[in-house]
């Protein structure tokens, strides 16, 4: 967890087009462990008015706060990074048993250009890892197609509760380098 | 393993749950949520059959969507211990309207009894307290129970956390519903919220 720092001019607005689709379903709690690829999204939610951000220690507490959210009449996304949905594996199995609308954005690690070879086995068993817990991928490898995937994602989440994932490719948001 | 004056766990429940008017109650995995059954179904329990460490969680997320709604998560030790990071969770955020009551018998007694962290080494009380729940208990009396079922209605004083001593006895199975979706919409329902 690494900061990776963007100058002002040349930070990516695929964040804000992030934002603003969560905004319009009206999803009111955002649990995430931070990952440096969702950073200037956790900024926009941390400084929502109708928004909350929610840090939690590992992410599967996500998966049971969105249950509890949705029975409280409210709609949530978790964010977390690829290597944190292996940690969610037995909770996620909420998600048909008390069908509430479960939506994760996932930054991923462990592909394209990848520098840290500890990332690889969870990055490469990410896609899989949901299939086999019943939730479905979209994955948005560059930022011109970011609104469109978060628009089927959402939709499909919140409107017809199928439980879905976007990857948000390492092509997406830059293989991190480490510099000294 | 039974010790003297350690509280009987149906008694303890029925305790927290006697004038729960408008009480949302999450029951964790395990005996926990059989007590609630047995202390009365009603339309606002949430029982659990699986997620352990959820419990919490759940109990977090239902409380920030319902402000003004008493939240109570009614676990076991166990269960509880599976989830202790979510209790550094709930102190981050300071729910006002959630409370926490471990019902505590230092042993996982549906897996055959074994003893549990709590036995020996663990303090969830201080655990709790060191993340920033402000009140936490170590209760062992009924009165110390019924003073905190009586706070549990106080939405402004939150979050507070119990740890009650019980007894390791079996008791009679109580089973509640297992259909987790009738579960939930159930307590959506009495919230007046429609079906999609």
């Amino acid at each position: 967890m690494h900061a990776r720092t963007d100058a002002a001019d040349t930070a990516p607005n695929w964040p804000d087009d992030i934002f603003a689709t969560l905004e319009r379903f009206d999803v009111r709690q955002v649990p995430y462990v931070p990952d440096a690829g969702h950073s200037k999204l956790i900024q926009r939610v941390l400084a929502s008015s109708t928004m909350r951000g929610i840090p939690l220690t590992t992410e599967e507490e996500g998966v049971a706060l969105l249950a509890g959210a949705w029975t409280g009449g409210q709609r949530g996304v978790l964010l977390m990074q690829s290597s944190g949905v292996g940690n969610c594996i037995n909770m996620l199995s909420l998600i048909p048993i008390l069908r509430f609308p479960f939506l994760t954005l996932v930054t991923m690690r462990g592909e394209w250009g990848e520098f840290n070879p500890w990332q690889v086995p969870m990055g490469s068993t990410t896609q899989g890892v949901f299939e086999l817990s019943g939730v479905r991928v979209l994955r948005a490898s560059n930022a011109a197609e970011v609104p469109a995937v978060l628009e089927a994602a959402a939709a499909q989440a919140y409107n017809a509760l199928t439980p879905t994932a976007v990857l948000l490719s390492q092509r997406l948001i830059g293989a991190k380098v480490f510099t000294k | 393993m039974s010790k003297a004056n350690l509280l009987d766990r149906r008694q303890v429940v029925s305790t927290l749950l006697a004038n729960r008017k408008d009480v949302v109650a999450i029951g964790g995995l395990g005996a926990s949520t059989n007590d609630m059954c047995a202390a009365g179904d009603h339309a606002r329990n949430f029982y659990l059959w699986g997620g352990m460490g959820g419990a919490a969680m759940i109990g977090l997320g239902l409380a920030l969507a319902q402000p003004k709604l008493p939240v109570l998560v009614i676990t076991g030790d166990g269960e509880m211990l599976m989830g202790l990071g979510s209790l550094a969770t709930i102190g981050l955020q300071q729910p006002s309207n959630l409370s926490i009551a471990v019902l505590d018998n230092e042993a996982y007694g549906e897996t055959g009894g074994q003893t549990s962290h709590t036995s020996a080494a663990a303090d969830l009380v201080g655990v709790a307290r060191a993340c920033g729940i402000a009140d936490a208990r170590a209760i062992s009396t009924m009165a110390e129970v019924e003073a905190f079922a009586r706070a549990v209605h106080d939405v402004a004083a939150g979050p507070r956390f119990a740890n009650v001593k019980i007894d390791s006895a079996s008791v009679e199975r109580i089973l509640p519903s297992r259909d987790g979706t009738y579960i939930v919409n159930r307590i959506r329902g009495d919230l007046g919220f429609q079906p999609i």
